[in-house]
């Protein structure tokens, strides 16, 4: 298999324009969406955007399927449908409202685009291989992708999928972790330090990638697998809050809502990103 | 009553929608499902967590898995993954708890399912199946893929009396009519009571009723019961589990509700390890008052 690590192919010009535009739109809406709902999380949310930006829109295809283990960035997955066109205006502005369908964490049976609810952690890569066997003794095409916060490796559970994926060489589960270093009352290292994550899952026999979580075309470039003989995982570093300066790696914007200044202040900075 | 399960299930393997999940167990029971479901028969290792968000991911996509584990392995060890991952989601996962009760004996108290029911009727979407006699188990099984959503079967080990003549399967069954007190069990304890309880002279013998399937509904209470908890004013109930979370306390609740409550109530059920001694199936059942002499003694005491 050809590996294309990080390599940036050359992009189009005018295609890295509307990439940045899209990222941009989308994350001012996430942060309206957050702030008129009066909602905190949006630390792990920022971290995760650009990766599901770019997965939805440039990666996956009709027989893909995706699985949000890390379900506290509801937000970032409802923004990123919105931009796809399967969610409304009028659906985000019912984000974690009284009567809503757009729940904190993904609800079970609440939209199409959400095949299993997650919101407590290390159950995503479980569900993903069940998937991934399903369709295996089916023998029907896709992928699934599974978004993975880095704290959930924290549970045991994951472990156990970890494992199981291995052993059943699931190749068409690829789980993606966002790397963002802040988990719920520490940073990973502090609470329960993992060492290097990558280095871990190698040792257990996956392909690692590891990119900029950040960097469109980087994801872009390192999810470009066909054939793979062994799982495949992505390792993503990430800046918690990422675009907004006062949420950057703090562990206050994992839970709190933005003040009316604190919106216009971050605005004005994923404006300029 | 694992090994006929194992042969119904080498007959539902032939549905395409068919898997079987086990947790590392079921050596010398579990080989002819290994046999017929080939690829679909997957040991799950031991890893009760990751085994049900499978099976869950699998359902998502048609699959109708079977789980297989002792029985606190997957309502007590997976309980979250059976709550989020399989009823959240309405999924036809059926989890096969073998050991209910105090069956596995001197194996000690991590191998009991004495709350299993309990805690697991309080997830949405679930039905419990409890079999008293191996007779059931295919039927059961059946009725599982029919209802086609989450399950949780509950067995034990196979005490039908010799020449025991069964009425056949359904959730609510009479095994013996008898002017005597009203008298329901939950599982195969039915069967040592039933030996006990079907020679005993009318007058005296119970009106002897088997509950196989959960929740307890007030309007799935058979009339006839009702007739005999009238007749006799007097309930007892039976049950290999706790108190709380029990039939007894299920049944209690239906009568009120009804405006049928019984002159008096009587309820028998696990109380655990009361002396801090362990032992057989049959010593804990003792120790609780629920092997047979001790069920017939409080009949009669009336």
């Amino acid at each position: 298999m050809a590996d294309p690590g990080n390599r940036v192919s050359t992009p189009d010009l005018r295609q890295e324009v509307a990439v940045k535009e899209l990222h941009r739109r989308v994350r001012l809406r996430l942060l309206r969406m957050h702030y008129e709902s009066g909602v905190g999380h949006l630390g792990g949310n920022l971290s995760a955007l650009d990766l599901l930006l770019t997965l939805h829109h440039r990666v996956m295809r009709k027989d893909d399927l995706f699985i949000l283990s890390k379900g506290h960035a509801a937000g970032a997955l409802y923004v990123t449908l919105w931009s796809l066109g399967r969610l409304s205006e009028e659906d985000l502005l019912q984000f974690h409202r009284d009567h809503t369908r757009l729940v904190g964490h993904p609800q079970a049976d609440a939209i199409p685009e959400i095949l299993l609810a997650t919101g407590s952690l290390g159950h995503g890569l479980g569900l993903s291989a069940g998937l991934g066997i399903g369709k295996r003794l089916r023998g029907e095409p896709g992928r699934i992708f599974c978004l993975m916060s880095d704290g959930e490796w924290n549970e045991g559970s994951t472990w156990e999928s970890l494992i199981f994926l291995v052993h059943h060489r699931l190749v068409s589960v690829i789980p993606i972790i966002d790397l963002n270093g802040l988990q719920g009352f520490g940073t990973t290292a502090e609470v329960a330090d993992l060492g290097c994550l990558a280095d871990k899952l190698r040792g257990f026999g996956l392909e690692v990638r590891e990119v900029d979580g950040h960097d469109p075309e980087a994801i872009r470039c390192a999810l470009q697998v066909e054939e793979l003989t062994r799982p495949f995982a992505v390792v993503a570093r990430t800046i918690k809050g990422h675009g907004v300066s006062f949420m950057e790696n703090r562990m206050e914007w994992h839970y709190l809502p933005m003040s009316a200044e604190q919106y216009a202040q971050a605005v004005a900075e994923a404006k300029r990103l | 009553m694992r090994s006929v399960l194992a042969t119904a299930l080498v007959g539902l393997s032939k549905d395409k929608d068919f898997a079987f999940l086990t947790g590392d167990l079921g050596f010398m029971a579990l080989e002819p499902v290994r046999a017929a479901a080939g690829e679909r028969f997957i040991n799950a290792g031991v890893a009760e967590q990751n085994m049900i968000s499978v099976a869950a991911g699998m359902a998502r996509l048609g699959f109708r898995p079977w789980v297989y584990s002792i029985a606190p392995f997957l309502y007590a060890r997976a309980f979250e993954q059976v709550r989020n991952d399989v009823c959240f989601h309405k999924l036809p996962v059926f989890l096969v708890g073998n050991g209910g009760g105090y069956a596995y004996g001197v194996m000690g108290a991590t191998h009991h399912a004495l709350q299993d029911y309990g805690a697991l009727l309080g997830l949405p979407n679930l039905r419990v199946y409890v079999p008293a006699f191996a007779a059931d188990v295919p039927v059961a099984a059946e009725r599982i893929v029919r209802a086609g959503g989450p399950a949780y079967f509950r067995l034990g080990r196979d005490e039908t009396p010799k020449n025991a003549v069964l009425p056949a399967y359904a959730p609510w069954r009479r095994l013996l009519a008898g002017r005597g007190p009203a008298l329901v069990i939950v599982g195969p304890l039915a069967g040592g009571i039933l030996a006990a309880a079907m020679d005993r002279p009318d007058q005296i013998r119970p009106a002897l009723w088997v509950l196989s399937e959960l929740p307890l509904l007030p309007d799935e209470i058979p009339p006839a019961l009702l007739d005999d908890i009238q007749r006799s004013g007097h309930l007892v109930v039976v049950e290999e589990h706790v108190i709380e979370g029990g039939v007894g306390q299920a049944l209690a609740h239906a009568l009120l509700l009804c405006g049928a409550a019984p002159k008096r109530f009587s309820h028998r059920y696990a109380l655990g390890y009361p002396s801090g001694f362990y032992g057989s199936q049959n010593y804990h059942r003792k120790e609780c008052g629920l092997d047979p002499q001790s069920i017939i003694a409080l009949i009669e005491k009336t």
